[in-house]
């Protein structure tokens, strides 16, 4: 039977959570939200994960060499009459 | 909490750099995944209709264009250099084969985007990640239900975090996870979007998604607390893109 909003405890709460969190709703009124410390702290830790991330992994620019390992490998392929070439492995490749 | 997907970002937003173009561009394309917030580049729409029609010159001018942005997806998404010069080289070298069915329903960079992902995501099963499998395997015994994943009231997390410490858990997430995690809250990816390029259902997506954040946080709360000066706080990151 599912659990109304009102009776959740924490472990009803928490597995309903991802929809929760992935409905985007306002979860601050949510009664269980307004009556457990614990489970308001996991939901701000998740927050502040989810608003990191969007600084993780800065973009960085790809070695000065790729690009001439690209055009070998299309010209091999190109040179190619049958199906298309296995592309060419970079020699520092592992 | 309201769910990162609600607004998209560009899913580069740090500067180009000058780098090794062959073509002497040095901007990447970035954008959002799911499509272009502006209209095209008219520079980059010229060398596409070149490209499309065989010149390889054109084709440099868009590898130049775009590496960067498609290097960093593939780093982000495998965490390995070697690996994601690997990938980076497959990406461009599929573009090469199809960019001529390219019909314009989509912005370029999203195509290029989901082409890129489809490389990486072919190579990790070929590697033998199944998400499916993966997320029975990690699913927790009944005596460690999430009623049990926490309780300490030290919000080691509460308002700020360590940029350094969350990339290092992020890359000990089993790959599953990982690659919901960087495709929905690095690359800002919706649900319904990852599902279908995952074939796998939505609630899996969502399922995986915060199973991977609870396995970061469980991962930051475990590691000793960072000097304050070491920490970055929404707010300071805020300051410091805008300084």
């Amino acid at each position: 039977m599912k659990s109304s909003p009102e009776n959740m405890n924490c472990t009803d709460f928490q597995a309903h959570l991802p929809e929760l969190i992935a409905s985007g709703e306002d979860l601050s009124s949510h009664p269980h939200f307004s009556t457990c410390e614990l489970c308001r702290a996991l939901l701000a830790d998740l927050e502040t994960i989810a608003q990191a991330a969007r600084d993780l992994f800065p973009s960085v620019e790809p070695p000065d060499d790729l690009w001439s390992h690209i055009e070998t490998a299309i010209q091999a392929e190109s040179n190619s009459n049958s199906s298309p070439a296995k592309p060419q492995q970079r020699p520092d490749s592992k | 909490m309201p769910d990162s997907s609600s607004s998209k970002r560009p899913a580069s937003s740090t500067a180009a750099r000058n780098g090794s173009a062959p073509s002497g561009a040095s901007a990447d394309a970035a954008s959002s995944p799911t499509g272009p917030l502006s209209t095209p580049d008219p520079v980059e729409s010229d060398a596409l209709a070149r490209a499309q029609a065989g010149d390889h010159i054109a084709f440099a001018h868009l590898y130049s264009l775009h590496k960067r942005r498609i290097y960093s997806l593939c780093l982000r998404m495998v965490g390995n250099i070697a690996e994601a010069e690997d990938l980076t080289q497959e990406a461009f070298l599929q573009l090469h084969r199809k960019i001529a069915t390219f019909r314009g329903d989509s912005a370029f960079s999203t195509w290029l985007h989901r082409l890129a992902i489809n490389v990486v995501l072919m190579q990790l099963r070929k590697k033998g990640l199944s998400l499916i499998s993966l997320d029975e395997a990690m699913e927790p015994a009944p005596e460690e239900g999430p009623g049990r994943s926490f309780g300490a009231s030290d919000l080691v997390l509460s308002g700020a975090i360590d940029r350094l410490a969350l990339e290092r858990a992020v890359a000990d997430l089993p790959a599953g996870y990982r690659l919901i995690f960087i495709l929905h809250d690095v690359e800002g990816y919706e649900h319904n979007e990852i599902a279908a390029m995952l074939d796998c259902s939505i609630g899996n997506s969502k399922s995986q998604l915060h199973k991977a954040r609870l396995k970061l946080r469980e991962a930051l709360r475990a590691q000793p607390a960072p000097e304050p000066s070491s920490r970055t706080s929404p707010q300071a990151t805020e300051e410091e893109v805008h300084s």
